[in-house]
């Protein structure tokens, strides 16, 4: 399903699962794909880094500091 | 494993014996909290907690009556905001913000600009609390300096209540915030008494107990709530809710666990949407008078459906948008349910 693959990736922005941080060929990221409706992205999909997160109540924010800024509003 | 808990009773059990007592229970407590305003005792709230689910649709209507008899139709709205986030000492077991597990939440400060612009995001979506957050086990210098320039930079901008919920604080600490206008501290018992050792081990629940104290003799509203959901018994539920009582704290904030990845909870199962629904309803006959509040959790337990049956079952007050480290639905999808319920939102006092 390339589905779970775009949003868990960040519409394939790179290999790693925005959510849990593993290989997007690690295991399926359907529970990370759930979770992404409630939760801003914490690991960066190029590089895996943990993002520093600020949430306030219209939106987040996710920084990586090698590729920059994401940016998001409420739950979905 | 402690899930258990849900299944104390018979599910949907409507023998004889069971749907007469169910009746002789809900109107007792018809008759002591609608008609008298008298809480249920801790006895009573287990009862409560315990009745079939047939009996649900029921208990709900009495605690929406209770709730409209003792507190009206308003709906308190509120928006928090996280001023400093992560890398917290402590180590609450629910808690994505504790250094000390292997949370993939990471330390962050929210810049003054930011937390006057949610401020004033905050008030347009016409809700009339707004709380700054910090995920410390007690305020150092640098917070306190950043709160009395945040609370000073929110008031030049904007009209709406400013909360905190900041940690344990000592006295000095209690006097300053109540001096910068904080009129509300939130600071939350998570559970019961007797539970709470089998969730926090870093501080304890009469050192939360002490600072909730110092804030209500400094004049501020106390906002004491917690989590349900932790693996706590039904037995443990009910003592709860009477140590709430006891505080009679002006807001409880109730939320429902949503496990989180690296924490030592993470592996619990979500609390079921009917016991939820009991437990708002047992609350709200425990605290009449209280600003009961849907917190983080409904999303996942609750769904659409059960948080329009928690609002009609005692809730009376929200929290709008995102969470701290989770999101929430956006401030107009609630807004709208509000209207559709026929809620009016609680609007500012004039006496600000
Ligand atoms: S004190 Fe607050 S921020 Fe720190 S671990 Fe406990 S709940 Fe989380
Ligand atoms: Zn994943
Ligand atoms: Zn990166």
């Amino acid at each position: 399903m390339s589905g779970v693959r775009d949003e868990v990736t960040q519409v394939g922005q790179g290999p790693y699962c925005v959510r849990c941080g593993d290989p997007i060929d690690a295991h399926e990221h359907l529970s990370c794909l759930d979770a992404l409706v409630l939760e801003p992205p914490r690991y960066c999909a190029i590089c895996r880094r943990r993002m520093v997160v600020q949430i306030v109540p219209s939106g987040w924010t996710a920084h990586c500091s090698e590729h920059g800024d994401l940016h998001g509003g409420n739950a979905v | 494993m402690t899930t258990t808990h849900s299944t104390d009773t018979a599910p949907g059990g409507a023998d004889d014996t069971s749907s007469a007592s169910s009746f002789a229970l809900l109107a007792a407590a018809r008759e002591q909290v609608l008609t008298g305003g008298i809480g249920l005792s801790e006895a009573q709230v287990l009862e409560v907690l315990r009745l079939p689910d047939d009996a649900l649709p029921e208990l709900l209507a009495l605690a929406h009556e209770v709730r409209m008899r003792w507190c009206g139709p308003e709906v308190e709205v509120e928006g928090i905001v996280s001023l400093k986030t992560g890398g917290c000492p402590e180590d609450c077991h629910f808690c994505s913000q504790s250094g000390l597990f292997s949370s993939p939440v990471r330390a962050a400060w929210l810049d003054i600009p930011s937390l006057v612009k949610a401020a004033v995001e905050t008030a347009a979506t016409g809700a009339t609390e707004f709380c700054i957050v910090a995920a410390v086990r007690g305020p150092d210098e640098r917070l306190m300096t950043q709160m009395r320039e945040g609370v000073a930079a929110i008031r030049e901008a904007v009209d709406i209540n400013v909360a905190a919920s900041l940690g344990m604080l000592s006295q000095e600490q209690v006097d300053d915030l109540a001096d910068m206008g904080i009129h509300r501290y939130n600071h939350n018992l998570e559970t019961s008494k007797s539970y709470f050792p089998q969730v926090v081990t870093t501080h304890t629940w009469e050192e939360r107990w002490d600072t909730l104290t110092m804030v209500r003799e400094a004049g501020m509203e106390v906002c004491c709530g917690g989590i349900l959901g932790m693996g706590e018994t039904l037995e443990q539920r009910a003592e709860f809710a009477s140590q709430l009582a006891e505080i009679a704290p002006h807001e409880v904030p109730l939320n429902f666990l949503n496990p989180r990845p690296g924490t030592p909870l993470s592996e619990q199962t979500v609390m079921p949407a009917t016991d939820a629904l009991r437990a708002i309803a047992a609350f709200r006959l425990a605290l009449p008078r209280t600003i009961l509040r849907y917190a983080g959790g409904r999303e996942i337990t609750l769904g659409d459906l059960g948080t329009r049956d928690g609002l009609l079952g005692g809730i009376n007050a929200v929290i709008v948008g995102n969470y701290l480290t989770t999101l929430g639905r956006a401030a107009t999808d609630d807004l709208a349910l509000l209207g559709e319920l026929s809620m009016p939102v609680k609007a500012l006092n004039a006496t600000l």
